[in-house]
């Protein structure tokens, strides 16, 4: 029996898919069998992410109304052979989505996989609530940006509430996974600092990954972080946050600004 | 104008920190959106206005936050009325 994971942050853009798809690959890189499941129905992106937007024929809603199996749903990976996506929707109306739908295909992919990742949609409607309702571990993806924590901390409360685990009395594992941490702007004392963030939303960090030009190059490839360069400090962030995952300790490094003296100067970047 | 503020530019990462640990305070408290302030807001006004006219413009409610006393500011501003007047 595999375990599920919701990958959500209540803001959009703070690196979901991204996220998903980069610690899909990593665990999939060990051997494990991997599922990432779109659940943004109407605005699906982990398709083109993973790079298999030509690919999709069926999706997560045909799946739920029976009008494919899901084994005919699922694509596999063309890098790793135990890497795979359910693809969500484009077209359909997020309403489509049941929950006893989600329950059937979280159940099925569980029995089939050792991981089941599901990218939720931004904000706390329906969709986001059915993507964690059978989450076993959330990934609380956050920006050093004070929305994002506001944000988050709404989500850390859904989680405890609206989640079967919680309506079991159990509790649903939770990890804080910093994204778009921009080293330079840390130091400047510009930024939320880790461990700031940290006490706000007292759940355990997963790791931290730094604002990079290595994501936006990744996605325009339609390969996950972690595939493109897999020497490169985001990919070896997204490896340690992986390894976390499955129970490693493995101590966790805050980036810093590597630019050199002239650097600092005269390399400013651009908010 | 203080010519070191040309060079360092204040921090605001405190500040955000701050900010938001008020702010979420308030907000894991008040479970469900049903907020505390809204509610005594709405229900002191309804008192008000079972026992003198109040005209909705002239009502203000202010809120200051803070991580330990939070203050609710209610300016109703009573029409002159002879009628009620009469009766007091």
């Amino acid at each position: 029996m595999g375990k599920a994971i919701v990958v959500t942050s209540g803001k959009g853009g703070v690196g979901k898919t991204t996220s998903t798809a980069a610690i899909g690959a990593a665990l999939a890189q060990r051997g494990d069998k991997v599922v990432v499941v779109d659940f943004d129905v109407g605005l699906r992106n982990l398709d083109l992410v993973m790079g298999a937007e030509r690919r999709v024929v069926y999706d997560l809603i045909n799946v739920i109304h029976g009008e494919a199996k899901l084994a005919q749903a699922l694509i596999r990976d063309k890098r790793v052979e135990t890497l795979y996506l359910l693809p969500a929707s484009q077209t359909r109306d997020k309403d489509k989505l049941t929950p006893e739908g989600v329950e059937q295909v979280i159940t099925a992919l569980k029995k089939n996989f050792d991981w089941v990742i599901c990218d939720s949609p931004a904000g706390i409607e329906r969709g986001p609530t059915l993507a964690m309702r059978h989450a076993d571990i959330a990934i609380v993806v956050t920006n050093p940006e004070i929305s994002s924590v506001r944000d988050s901390d709404r989500i850390i409360g859904l989680l405890d509430a609206k989640t079967v685990k919680a309506e079991n009395g159990e509790r649903v594992e939770k990890h804080l996974l910093l994204t778009r941490y921009d080293p330079s702007r840390a130091e400047a004392g510009d930024m939320l600092q880790v461990d700031d963030v940290l006490e706000i939303l007292s759940i355990p960090l997963l790791g931290i990954i730094p604002e990079s030009t290595d994501v936006l190059r990744a996605s325009n490839l339609g390969t996950p972080v972690t595939l493109a360069d897999r020497n490169s400090e985001t990919a070896r962030a997204y490896y340690e946050a992986a390894r976390r995952l499955t129970g490693e300790t493995v101590p966790v490094t805050i980036p810093t600004d590597k630019r050199g003296f002239f650097g600092k100067f005269f390399g400013r970047k651009a908010a | 104008m203080n010519i070191f503020r040309l060079f360092v530019k204040p921090k605001t990462a405190t500040t955000a920190r701050d900010r938001l640990q008020v702010l979420l305070a308030h907000e894991r408290a008040s479970v469900g959106g049903n907020d505390l302030v809204t509610i005594l807001r709405d229900e002191i006004l309804a008192v008000i206005s079972k026992h003198v006219k109040v005209d909705d413009n002239k009502v203000y409610v202010k809120l200051e936050r803070g991580l330990q006393v939070s203050t609710l500011e209610v300016d109703v501003q009573i029409p002159f009325d002879r009628t009620t007047r009469r009766a007091a």
